[in-house]
């Protein structure tokens, strides 16, 4: 009943997306504000119904209702109730219920708060949104449907894979899709600009608060999957270059571009066609990842095998959307009105740089992760292009991205002084020269690049603290001055400062795990012990412990410092899953500082040795650290006032604190 | 500068940077590719020791031997040819006898592929695509790994 009930409302949404999908735009046309009104009623009435499909769907899993097909398929009822919770999209037909809930989410959010957005733009935006919703609301119900019956219901469920019963998965693929689905946003309001034929400045300040607030889930959802990557896959890897992760990275690196070209066209009003082809960019890249992970092209092909019509619908949604988008670009481009003048040495010229690296590097990826693919289809040839390839394409053009980006924030808009700006960056040079230095005086025999890398990440730290302390005029008035001034910063300067920080740690940490971590390989006997970097751990034997659904093979180790000081200990296992008859690897980390060790376990050999994995992984947390940093940043960019349109003028102005733009 | 100066600057730095993109994915693209083969492509290319490549097939079921400090030799078989391959490591959880399996490394002198990465693959079905194709190819598929693969893929990538 509660399936069919979900059925039936995910059929009324898609009924609701295709009114919303066309009155306002015929209203737009015809300047009927009754029409364009109606996209308001329906977008709010289409979320609710696919909030109802996807919390049906969400009850039969929690309920463990073995005749829905999907949930019999991939659900259990000895799983923890938080795993049966994410098995609802841990699935194919339950991540497109979750895209769909997405969009139609923030479609509604645009209706309910977009009350101050001009009213053409928001109709065609909200008709742009629509279409989108229906086409993925008619692909779940033709080849995807998760409401389908079993005759004859089984007993018990098949069980998640168990390399996503995972608290990873929890939160992962939603940030992911929170990302993604953001950008559907600026896509429509670019699609809403271009059938309507204008564009201002104000467009960027309606769609920058999106596109950061789906910048800022999607470097979460990125770091989240990195991290669940590196203690789940027992390889100890945090990026491996797979199309699957280049899938959302492609996003991420336009959605970056876009972020800085949208605060060029808000401030400045330039750079406007650029910015929405860019929109555009951003959410076909968006939708690129959910062809390339969903379709199967990339992982199996028994998805197309089993369903061909599935990769084939799917690939229809892209070839409409990012054609239809693009040929709407080139038709319509054209009529808007070009921006404002600036010298090439200034904060335009420094953010149009950033998106020319951007862009590149982001093309890089593209290639290396579509390549492959073409080449098997157009010849029947088959290679990977794996990490050598990226390392030498991709690094050498976000190295000099990130060389520039301290530069950024220091120059004026419409003319800077790059002498100024590099005098002031003076001290940061210094400390990234000092620990250039250091580094070379502590590594013993790691990779000669490593330094640099390390005082390349020093320096962007040191560039983002300059721009702060430039702004607050730090030590040059008294401090109680400068912490008004702080305070009187606004929230956006915050936000950039932090986030260029970001990145400088994380690149700290993909530097030193690069450089200087260290692996062990060891067969062990009870009893034996495996040495690295200072710490030696000891086999004390294996023992097995039971879980809900799953059986431990625990291996119990004794961590001491190779002076014999006793830390603690590690306990890795093999974990079996009875019902899909699999294993997988859990590691074991410890955390000293913001290095981890990392100790995953093999099988047990016949002779009664157990191979073991040891890694020390120097500053890796680091990596991950970054992306929160990156994460607060952009949450403070949002909170800036400047970016809530509409919202009141504050009661008190004190001009005399208002920093220099 | 006048408008057209400036504007002919900025096409130019943008023409520059994607120039230096293309370059270097060109020079990429020369060293860094990996091709896929099969054991009988193996032999039928004559493919020198040293050049790096992914080899892929079935793990013959029987010809797993462990040596000591883990290191292992195994025959990787697509049901025409065989070759044998050498690895000092971890396995991957999924590795098993019997099932496909994805190796990267190089032909020893001897003939024998010494495999310094044996790769894990996302899903439960034990066939990476490139096996599966492989053996479509040579014609020793068998409707048995069809139906194993055909159970439900469960999300089947990260």
């Amino acid at each position: 009943m509660i399936a069919e009930l979900g059925h039936y409302a995910l059929m009324l949404a898609l009924g609701l997306a295709l009114i919303q999908g066309s009155m306002p735009i015929v209203g737009a046309r015809s300047d009927d504000m009754a029409l364009m009104s109606m996209a308001i009623p329906t977008a709010l009435a289409q979320f609710a119904f696919v909030a109802i499909a996807f919390g049906a769907l969400a009850i039969c899993y929690v309920t463990s209702d073995f005749s829905v097909l999907n949930v019999y398929e991939n659900s259990n009822s000895a799983m923890p109730l938080i795993y049966r919770l994410t098995s609802v999209w841990g699935n194919h037909e339950g991540s497109m219920m979750l895209w769909v809930s997405i969009l139609a989410f923030f479609g509604a959010l645009v209706a309910a708060f977009g009350s101050n957005l001009p009213a053409k733009l928001k109709a065609n935006a909200l008709a742009v949104q629509a279409w989108i919703a229906a086409a993925f609301e008619l692909f779940i119900l033709t080849t995807s449907n998760p409401f389908l019956r079993i005759v004859d219901a089984p007993f018990e469920g098949r069980d998640l894979n168990p390399i996503l019963q995972d608290p990873g998965l929890a939160f992962h693929p939603p940030l992911l899709y929170l990302g993604y689905v953001g950008f559907s946003i600026a896509f429509s309001f670019a699609a809403g600009a271009l059938i309507e034929g204008r564009i201002d400045a104000a467009w960027a300040r309606f769609v920058r608060p999106w596109v950061l607030g789906a910048w800022m889930c999607l470097t979460l959802g990125i770091a989240g999957g990195s991290y669940w990557a590196y203690y789940e896959l027992g390889w100890g890897g945090f990026w491996f270059w797979d199309p699957v992760e280049n899938a959302s990275l492609m996003p991420w690196l336009a959605g970056t571009a876009l972020l800085h070209s949208a605060v060029v066209m808000e401030k400045r009003g330039a750079l406007k066609i650029w910015t929405i082809l860019l929109a555009i960019l951003a959410f076909s890249l968006s939708l690129i990842g959910t062809f390339l992970v969903r379709s199967g092209v990339l992982t199996s092909v028994h998805t197309f095998a089993n369903d061909p019509r599935r990769g084939i619908f799917i690939l229809a949604i892209l070839v409409f959307f990012i054609g239809g988008a693009l040929a709407l670009y080139a038709w319509r481009a054209p009529l808007l009105k070009q921006g404002g003048l600036f010298a090439p040495i200034s904060r335009e010229g420094a953010l149009i740089l950033n998106n020319l690296f951007l862009t590149c590097a982001c093309a890089t990826v593209f290639v290396g992760t579509l390549y492959p693919l073409a080449l098997e289809a157009l010849t029947g040839q088959k290679i990977s292009v794996g990490p050598p390839f990226f390392n030498l394409t991709f690094a050498p053009l976000f190295l000099p991205l990130l060389f520039a980006m301290p530069f950024g924030p220091l120059l004026g808009w419409k003319r800077g002084d790059l002498l100024g700006a590099a005098q002031r960056l003076l001290a940061a040079a210094m400390l990234g020269a000092v620990a250039i230095a250091a580094a070379f005086a502590l590594q013993h025999g790691g990779p000669v690049l490593a330094p640099f890398g390390v005082g390349l990440s020093i320096f962007v730290m040191a560039g983002a603290l300059i721009d702060l302390a430039e702004r607050t005029l730090f030590l040059r008035l008294p401090l109680g001055a400068v912490l008004r001034r702080a305070i009187g910063l606004p929230r956006s300067a915050w936000g950039t400062a932090f986030a260029h920080f970001g990145i400088g740690v994380t690149l700290m940490g993909i530097v030193a795990v690069t450089a200087w971590g260290s692996e062990r390989i060891a067969a062990l006997k009870p009893g034996g012990s495996v040495e690295i970097a200072h710490y030696r751990l000891t086999f004390d034997g294996l023992f097995e412990r039971p879980g809900p659904n799953y059986r431990d093979l625990v291996g119990h180790f004794t961590v001491r410092r190779s002076s014999g000081e006793l830390i603690g200990t590690m306990e890795p296992s093999r974990r079996t899953f009875p019902v899909r008859n699999m294993a997988t690897t859990e590691a074991a980390l410890m955390t000293r500082g913001v290095s981890q060790l990392y100790l995953s376990l093999g099988d047990p050999n016949p002779d009664g040795t157990v191979p073991v994995r040891l890694y020390f992984k120097p500053q890796v947390l680091m990596i991950w650290l970054g992306a929160l940093v990156m994460f607060v940043g952009g949450g403070l960019s949002l909170s800036d006032r400047r970016l809530r349109v509409g919202a009141p003028r504050p009661a008190k102005t004190r001009p005399v604190l208002q920093a220099a733009e | 500068m006048t408008r057209k100066q400036r504007r002919l600057l900025l096409i130019g730095c943008s023409l520059g940077v994607l120039a230096v993109a293309v370059a270097l994915m060109l020079n990429a693209f020369r060293d860094s590719i990996v091709f896929f083969n099969s054991p009988s492509d193996v032999a039928a290319k004559h493919i020198a020791p040293g050049t790096r490549f992914r080899l892929g097939g079935l793990v013959k079921t029987g010809s797993l031997v462990r040596g000591d400090n883990l290191k292992i030799r195994f025959d990787v078989t697509d049901g025409g040819r065989e070759l044998s391959v050498v690895y000092q490591g971890a396995l991957p959880d999924l590795f098993r006898e019997g099932q496909g399996v994805v190796a990267e490394g190089a032909l020893d002198g001897a003939g024998v592929f010494e495999a310094d990465t044996i790769l894990a693959k996302h899903d439960e079905t034990y066939m990476p695509k490139e096996v599966a194709d492989a053996l479509k190819k040579s014609g020793h598929w068998q409707d048995d790994y069809a139906q194993r693969a055909a159970l439900p893929v469960g999300g089947g990538s990260k």
